[in-house]
């Protein structure tokens, strides 16, 4: 650039143009970056994502299969042992990151349709859609989302079908605020305003105007929300109306369990006490793992900057 | 008050370099940059965006944005090197020895504590005086700063002060513990044309009165000149020239500096039209039950030419806008486009109606979709309006980029690769796309430097002569209405004061309002600041 032509052309102004890269390569640049936390919370998804696709694979047994020998003992032929009808316990907690995880996302994703959805259509209508939705989002919000599930589920039956509709509904609510509310600051933007002008169809403001402004936002949410109705699922199913057996499932398998805790006496009965505590960590481990994850998302897409690098 | 005016040097840079780190490089931004300044005076910088005026007006307090370092050179200051001193150090002579003047003074407030107690805030942190002193101080500024009702003023909170009035408090908090350095960043580019001229001359004196030294950041040319006593012009980073300020607006030596000051040499011949595109006829209009917005307002634009529509914020320019596109429906009166009555609501335009109207906003920052590339801006009204598809839409798109001075390596760029200008050239080609009848221009080059501002203009011109769109042309600067128009309408308070030709607007009589807004218009010459105040005693 020679300061000393000062003939002007558009095309010579100068902007920051970035260097090209491929989506691999962007996504390299950031990962290097990531702390331990990030690292850690990425390697146990992983590691539960792929127990959940190669469940079949890896399990030594079949999911409902029953041997002779109920709470049988940690041994070589059963790793860790079998419950009251004899069924392998490793193997079903491995379907159970199949099935609990599986199920956690379909609600989620169902609960993200609807929510971010109808979040949208309230931010660029407003008026009385807004004001009816937002009201009955209310209404919703104020009967605890437990009690209210349970009550469903009774009512029409703990199917599979049944619990992700229902969760999805009750956990949408929320999906909705955020989205209403994040939806809210890009659809006064000048752009979307120009979209109404062409004569742009709702369907197009929503989708290609404003959805991929609020991504980021929606998506540390979707870890967030799938945490906690994964969470939801287990203790519906340890409360008997979740996931129906013989399915293999972590909640249920701590309800089916939890009464040896009272056999363990002294630390030589330490297996009495781990067989409910597998199930328990299988959640927790997760749900932190998760976390882990949305949390340096959220870092790298707030904006801040180190300033001392 | 200083009597002896010390005029030893304050604050010398010397040969700084500072760096920004984006996209994994380390760019530079600053390159090496020597400053000098004395004890009660006034140095302007100017230069375009992305020239590093900011950037170097911050390092002379020793302070880099997050993301930027020095890589070379020192700031001296009573000694010692700021750029070596730690965060603590640095920290006691910010809000004491320095202080800033941002912009945007409205961003700068915090909105929850009243002006009084935020203009004292620095001081009273770095314990200068006790806040009841420091406060009567205050009010002293108040008054030396012509706001009204001075003691009481402070009292406010920021949202009931007027911008004028808050870019002078903002003043005055940056006087409250007597700084030995100003910083003005561009601090009345956001302001009204008749405001900014009271907000210049209380700036001015009261940097006289207190000789303080100050850095005044800007890139209007004919404000500099009214305020500073030196002038620095920067460019890429680098200092291009730097003289006292008559001698640099009589001689300029390099040829930067001299294409800087011959801008604003484009004037459109005006052509009378007879035939009518649009009419719009006793249009009063108001935002939900508000005051009434537009009163009773009536606008012809001709077939062809250009109306510009000028006035200060708040006068119902952009209110004219939304009316005309249907965004916001009159209560009374009525838009006829093209001979025909439309209707006021946008939803029930069909999208022919729509298509003839375009619109090009302010700030191509927010009128471009982030995440959309230059392609999907474009190419989106060739898929609405005229269904191309394939190939024939990838050739419109590269003809349109041609159209505007582009080329196809643009295609695939986001907005925010783009500069300011590049931006408003994409959104140009937008409503080029649907091939209108007529485009409204709100403000569209406002937000542009200079130089880049007259490449817009030329090439508006330019398409309206080979395309024969109209324009309605909404602005503030009467530089550009005289670049462009034929016809001017002169807005103040949602109603029309005057309409006509240019020749008959800018030649007297004017109804009062005019000739106030004329007047306002800063100018080139040095002393025009201070005839322009003589007239208004």
């Amino acid at each position: 650039m020679s300061i000393s032509n000062n003939q002007y052309t558009a095309k010579d102004e100068v902007a920051s143009v970035f260097v090209k890269r491929t989506f691999l390569q962007r996504s390299w640049i950031t990962l290097k970056k990531a702390p331990f936390t990030a690292w850690l919370g990425m390697t146990i998804v992983l590691f539960y994502v792929f127990v959940a696709i190669f469940a079949p694979l890896i399990a030594p047994y079949g999911e409902a299969e029953i041997f002779k020998i109920p709470y049988a003992p940690w041994n070589e032929t059963h790793v860790f042992g079998t419950d009251r009808l004899g069924r392998d316990i490793l193997t079903r907690l491995i379907y159970g990151a199949r099935n609990t995880m599986g199920i956690a996302v379909l609600t989620t994703l169902l609960a993200f349709i609807i929510g971010g959805g109808l979040g949208l259509l309230s931010a660029i209508l407003r008026g009385w859609v807004d004001q009816l939705l937002a009201r009955f989002v209310d209404v919703l919000m104020a009967i605890p989302s437990l009690i209210f599930a349970l009550m469903l589920l009774s009512i029409f039956g703990s199917t599979a079908l049944n619990l992700i509709i229902i969760i999805a509904i009750l956990d949408s609510t929320r999906v909705y605020r955020l989205s209403r509310a994040v939806g809210m600051n890009i659809a006064v933007m000048e752009y979307v305003e120009a979209a109404k002008l062409r004569g742009e169809k709702i369907g197009w403001i929503m989708v290609r105007e404003i959805l991929p402004n609020i991504l980021p936002p929606l998506v540390a949410e979707f870890g967030l929300r799938f945490c906690y109705v994964f969470l939801m699922i287990a203790s519906l199913s340890f409360l008997g109306v979740g996931i129906q057996p013989p399915t293999a499932d972590w909640g249920s398998m701590v309800r089916e369990t939890g009464e040896l805790i009272q056999f363990a006496y002294s630390f030589a009965d330490y297996q009495f006490f781990l067989i409910p505590i597998l199930p328990a960590a299988a959640i927790g481990i997760l749900t932190i793992g998760v976390n882990f994850v949305v949390d340096w998302f959220l870092y790298l897409t707030s904006g801040l900057k180190d300033e001392h690098k | 008050m200083n009597t002896n005016k010390d005029k030893s040097t304050l604050l010398e840079m010397k040969n700084i370099s500072i760096e920004g780190f984006s996209d994994e490089i380390w760019h530079p931004i600053i390159n090496g940059i020597d400053l000098k300044i004395n004890r009660g005076e006034v140095l302007g910088l100017i230069g375009e965006s992305g020239a590093g005026k900011s950037t170097l007006g911050l390092a002379a307090m020793g302070f880099v944005r997050a993301g930027c370092r020095f890589t070379g050179g020192s700031v001296l200051f009573g000694g010692k090197d700021l750029t070596k001193m730690n965060e603590v150090e640095k920290r006691k002579l910010w809000g004491t020895k320095f202080s800033y003047v941002a912009q945007s003074a409205a961003a700068a407030f915090n909105p929850a504590h009243r002006l009084i107690k935020q203009t004292i805030e620095a001081s009273v942190s770095h314990k200068i005086g006790k806040s009841e002193d420091l406060e009567k101080e205050a009010i002293q500024l108040y008054k030396e700063m012509q706001l009204p009702d001075p003691e009481e003023i402070g009292e406010r909170y920021p949202h009931q002060v007027s911008g004028g009035q808050l870019q002078r408090t903002m003043t005055a908090m940056a006087m409250s513990s007597k700084p030995d350095l100003i910083i003005f960043d561009e601090p009345t580019t956001a302001l009204d044309v008749t405001t900014q001229v009271n907000v210049l001359a209380t700036i001015r004196n009261i940097v006289k009165e207190h000789n303080t030294a100050a850095i005044y950041i800007t890139h209007d040319l004919a404000v500099v000149a009214q305020m500073a006593d030196r002038i620095q012009v920067l460019r890429y980073g680098n200092t291009i020239e730097e003289s006292e300020t008559n001698k640099m607006l009589k001689s300029p030596k390099e040829n930067y500096t001299k294409s800087l000051w011959a801008v604003r040499s484009i004037k459109k011949k005006e052509k009378k039209a007879e035939d009518k595109i649009l009419s719009i006829k006793n249009v009063d209009a108001s935002y939900g039950s508000g005051p009434k917005v537009l009163q009773n307002v009536n606008i012809d634009v001709p077939e062809g030419g250009t109306v510009a529509i000028v006035g200060e914020s708040g006068s119902g320019k952009s209110t004219t806008a939304r009316v005309i596109t249907g965004l916001l429906p009159p209560q009374k009166g009525e838009i006829i486009f093209n001979g025909k009555l439309m209707t006021s609501n946008l939803a029930d335009r069909s999208k022919e109606d729509l298509r003839q109207i375009q619109m090009i906003y302010q700030s191509p920052d927010t009128s471009m979709n982030p995440r959309h590339t230059v392609m999907d801006i474009i190419g989106r009204p060739l898929e609405f309006y005229h269904n191309l598809k394939g190939k024939a839409y990838t050739e419109r798109v590269t003809e349109l980029l041609k159209m505007i001075e582009l080329d196809e390596s643009f295609i695939d760029r986001l907005p925010s690769e783009l500069s300011g200008g590049q931006k408003q050239r994409i959104c140009i080609a937008r409503a080029l796309a649907a091939e209108p009848d007529l485009i409204i221009c709100d403000e569209v080059t406002s937000a542009l430097d200079q130089i880049v501002q007259e490449g817009i203009l030329k090439l508006l011109l330019r398409l309206q002569k080979e395309l024969n769109i109209t324009y309605i042309f909404i602005t503030h600067d009467i530089a550009t209405v005289k670049a462009i128009s034929d016809e001017v309408v002169v807005m103040h308070n949602g109603l029309v004061v005057e309409q006509g030709m240019k020749s008959e607007i800018f030649s007297p009589p004017h109804p009062d309002y005019t000739k106030l807004l004329l007047s306002s218009v800063p100018e080139m010459d040095p002393k025009w600041l201070t005839n322009i105040l003589l007239q208004q005693k």
